[in-house]
């Protein structure tokens, strides 16, 4: 059994002993319990800091308000979209009969053509089924599953994180227990890839280290590696035999072609390594709120495949037993059928053309308003985020006096960003580092 | 009496580690490939040897030389999986069920393993007010597929509380409940589990004996540790009451206590109303915390209040619980994973801090729950006419599966088949715990092709008019052949 953190338990047992005594006699009348509240101490937690921003913004009545949150997309009238692939989807299943025997076959459809898109259709992983691939809760379902499954096999072994990352990953291996590190990534004052230090930090992490990895639109900075960068992060993988695990959340939306995008994975897998995978069909189908996701672990040969599986079924048993069926369904649907299919691939282009654009008129407001920094990381990094280098005060001000919502860290997601508020934006943006030096500087 | 659930190790809940799996793991270090270690030899043979941090040396990596390198599609690297030393976990029992069921080739066959109902006909069914929401939602053209909220659809919870706990109920209108959307029953025990283990001070749980083989899975990940008390009396059949008492009553004060607010799986047997009240006294006295599972409310007795009166009457007394709702089986959305963890709490500001540490273990779980199923179970809920017509259906089950009961009953009388049997016209819900043994379970699978848990539980609603004499000629034969 995991140690838990026990918080003032010698506090509680003296309270509880002090009870006991003292209710012996007590009535059943709720006067007698009112004494006692078990949650008393309990603190209030902190606000995500991701989702708290959209709360906020929620809340805010003025009407020139942006939310450039999370990352989820939204079209040029900063409306979020259904695709019109997941729209025939949903009408070729909505009011089915579904048979309970058709879950696991579901399930597998999905596990299949998910390993399709990420690892490509010939990928000898594939034909030979030598991957233990299971249906999750989208992305976070899939780490927290791996995770868990790490501590369980690996339990000495910490985990590296790229600095910065998506903030919920540390919470996501920490709740399983599993000890966080990290490994330096982005460079402050480039904007940019710190190359040198992040192969530093490859080589000097013990041999058989577990690392996530995003293989493309880093969040949340938008900096990748190149490809002959991910060749030679590879080739130092296999010299000291890491563990990659790539978390893709924005297949499709780096580049808007979803084989482009999955090049790092492709590269790792030329080279031989037993990568581990977790996918998210939220942003790439639009299906955030279906929880959608399927996680993957490469493995010597179909045998132990069905034993590495069987152990992740189990951990998925005693948390939530199966992912909701409805998106798997569409899913599956939309991924197997041709047709379908092509018009999705088509749809992402779209999402991802759309975001391309903003980063350039964004950019290019700022310069036409002759501000003094250097803007050009705008269209350097990719995918759904910018990591703007604002700090977190001009991050206040643009809340505060502009009702620009944002983290605190200067991400923003580019898919708030729409044809109509981008010269606000970029006003705004200009208004509070124009006379920050600093700015130009600090990350 | 036999366990319903087998230590935890022989579900391979341990990691097993056997000799056999470190020899193929050790191998992760050395397992460059002979053109691997001939390009190593030539780049020596090219560059002077810079300094390599002792750390990173090993016996056959010398020189990193960046400008040779194995090329990529050389195939020269094959790394051993690090997960090599796993073994195979063995198949959870209950699905396990319906997986050998499935492979049974021959045309008679009874698959009374999983408690999902099946109607007349054998089939899964889908309720006309689940096909009508679901119709409604996919028409309304408006709807977004947005993340939810971390707590889930706000609507839904409201409707969910109110569904188990009654719309008057005091704890709802003074806002002293917090109600979060999790996956189904088995979510919402995992998530109020983790959240016990961090915030409350008495982490052992218990849970009563036998009771639904995933309950020590969810509550021992979770960080509690897990105890039992006496439930289920095999000589009657029924509740040891006695047992029961004496088990809660010796439990630490404040230790949390797991209960079936109805239709116990896998026995089938439920306290009367007096006994829930002596129950509820004597765990108020000892200050101990009640977690109630209800996955079958409305479905026990087809009255969704008449089957939420265990978990009222605790509520009513002004203490604090959490409750476990799950939609699976009243609503066959067994697939779409919906129900709500509830925890009533003394006053207003404990349960708002409350849910703000349930968000923090919900977001690193999964981030956010499923909006398909809740915003169903929503629509039905919140709509008079579809209110009304889901009570009609789901009575029906609930009848459907009461008459099976009495016509199993019927049969086995009819056959004079030996051994007491009213307690299944007795017992309540899904399942009947029949009393059999794994030897009888055996046989009757082998010889009848009949699926079921080897402790010899049977779903009710997989039987049907047709298939009641088969079922009652297979326990005749395994009674009368194995004492």
């Amino acid at each position: 059994m995991k140690p838990k953190p026990r918080i003032n338990i010698i506090m509680w047992g003296f309270m509880g002993s002090r009870l006991t005594s003292s209710t012996r006699c007590m009535s059943t009348s709720t006067k007698a319990l009112s004494r006692f509240g078990w949650w008393d101490r309990v603190s209030p937690a902190a606000k995500d800091p991701i989702t708290g921003v959209t709360e906020a913004f929620l809340a805010d009545t003025n009407p020139h308000k942006i939310n450039l949150g999370v990352g989820a997309y939204r079209d040029d009238e900063g409306k979020p979209v259904v695709l019109q692939c997941v729209r025939n989807a949903e009408a070729k299943i909505a009011g089915c009969d579904f048979m309970e025997s058709n879950a696991t076959a579901v399930g597998s459809k999905l596990v299949e053509e998910s390993a399709k898109l990420a690892y490509g259709k010939d990928a000898n992983v594939v034909k030979e089924g030598a991957f233990a691939g299971l249906q999750a809760l989208s992305g976070t379902g899939a780490c927290r599953l791996f995770a868990e499954f790490q501590r369980r096999f690996h339990p000495e072994s910490p985990i590296y994180f790229p600095d910065p990352t998506w903030s919920n990953h540390p919470n996501i291996w920490r709740d399983a227990q599993v000890p966080v590190r990290t490994f330096q990534y982005y460079h402050p004052v480039s904007k940019g890839l710190n190359f040198a230090a992040l192969m530093d930090d490859i080589k000097n992490a013990p041999d058989a280290s577990f690392f996530l990895l995003h293989p493309c639109a880093h969040n949340p900075t938008g900096v990748d590696p190149t490809v002959e960068q991910w060749r030679e992060i590879s080739y130092q993988f296999k010299e000291k035999s890491h563990f990659p695990f790539f978390d893709v959340a924005y297949q499709g939306f780096a580049s808007g072609d979803l084989d482009m995008d999955a090049q790092a994975i492709r590269i790792f897998l030329e080279d031989g390594h037993l990568i581990g995978c977790a996918q998210s069909f939220a942003k790439n189908m639009g299906l955030y709120g279906h929880r959608v996701g399927c996680l993957s672990v490469l493995c010597a040969d179909a045998k132990q495949a069905v034993a590495v599986k069987s152990q992740l079924q189990q951990i998925a048993r005693a948390m939530y037993s199966n992912p909701p069926i409805h998106g798997l369904l569409l899913v599956s649907t939309i991924l197997s059928d041709p047709e379908t299919k092509a018009l999705w691939v088509k749809e992402v282009k779209v999402m991802a053309n759309r975001i391309q654009q903003m980063r350039s008129t964004l950019r290019e407001s700022l310069e036409k308003l002759a501000s003094p920094l250097n803007w050009e990381h705008i269209t350097n990094q990719v995918g759904m985020f910018c990591f703007s280098g604002l700090t977190a005060d001009q991050v206040d001000r643009l809340v505060r006096e502009f009702h620009i919502y944002l983290t605190r860290d200067g991400r923003m997601s580019m898919a708030g960003v729409t044809t109509s508020n981008v010269s606000y934006l970029a006003n705004a943006i200009h208004e509070v580092t124009r006379y920050n030096r600093e700015a130009s500087n600090v990350c | 009496m036999r366990q319903q659930f087998t230590s935890l190790e022989a579900h391979g809940f341990e990691s097993p580690t056997t000799e056999s799996a470190f020899s193929s793991s050790s191998s992760i270090s050395s397992s460059s490939s002979a053109s691997d270690r001939r390009l190593k030899a030539l780049a020596r043979h090219f560059v002077d040897s810079s300094p390599v941090p002792a750390a990173v040396m090993d016996s056959h990596s010398q020189n990193p030389n960046d400008t040779v390198s194995p090329s990529p599609t050389s195939s020269a690297f094959h790394a051993d999986s690090v997960f090599a030393h796993l073994v195979r976990a063995p198949e959870d029992p209950i699905l396990g069920v319906t997986v050998a069921y499935n492979k049974d080739p021959s045309p008679i066959k009874l698959n009374l393993g999983v408690g999902a109902y099946r109607t007349e006909e054998g089939k899964p069914l889908v309720l006309n007010v689940v096909r009508q929401a679901e119709q409604q939602l996919v028409n309304d053209r408006s709807r977004v597929k947005e993340y939810l909220p971390i707590v889930g659809l706000a609507e839904y919870n409201k409707l969910s509380a109110k569904l188990i706990l009654g719309a008057d109920s005091p704890a709802i209108q003074e806002n002293r409940v917090t109600t979060v959307q999790c996956l189904s029953g088995t979510g919402s025990l995992r998530v109020g589990g983790e959240f016990l283990a961090r915030h409350y001070h008495q982490l052992t749980i218990y849970i009563p004996l036998p009771t639904w083989g995933n309950h020590p899975k969810i509550f021992t990940l979770a960080g509690l540790s897990v105890k039992t008390y006496r439930y289920y009396d095999p000589a009657t059949r029924g509740l040891d009451f006695q047992g029961l008492l004496e088990d809660l009553g010796s439990a630490p004060s404040g230790a949390i206590v797991l209960l079936h607010a109805c239709a116990h799986n896998p026995t089938g047997v439920d306290p009367t109303i007096q006994q829930w009240e002596q129950i509820r006294q004597l765990m108020r006295s000892k200050a101990l915390l009640p977690f109630f599972d209800s996955a079958y409310q409305g479905f026990a007795s087809g009255s969704l209040d008449a089957d939420a009166q265990p978990v009222r009457m605790f509520v009513g007394d002004g203490g604090e619980c959490l409750v476990a709702q799950s939609y699976a089986k009243n609503m066959g959305l067994y697939g779409e994973r919906v129900g709500a963890l509830s925890i009533v709490c003394k006053s207003a500001d404990v349960a708002s801090r409350v849910e703000s540490q349930l968000k923090l273990v919900i977001r690193p779980m999964y981030s956010s729950p499923p909006i398909h199923g809740a915003s169903i179970v929503a629509a039905i809920l919140k709509d008079r006419n579809l209110y009304t017509e889901w009570t009609i259906e789901l009575k029906a089950m609930a009848d459907r599966i009461i008459s099976m009961r009495q016509q199993l009953f019927d049969a086995l009388r009819a056959r004079g088949t030996p051994g007491d049997w009213s307690h299944i016209i007795k017992q309540i819900g899904m399942f009947t715990f029949t009393g059999l043994n794994s030897e009888q379970v055996a046989f009757m699978t082998r010889e009848y092709h009949i699926y079921m848990t080897s402790d010899g539980r049977i779903s009710m609603a997989g039987l049907s008019s047709r298939t009641v004499p088969h079922l009652a000629d297979a326990i005749h034969a395994a009674v009368t052949s194995f004492a």
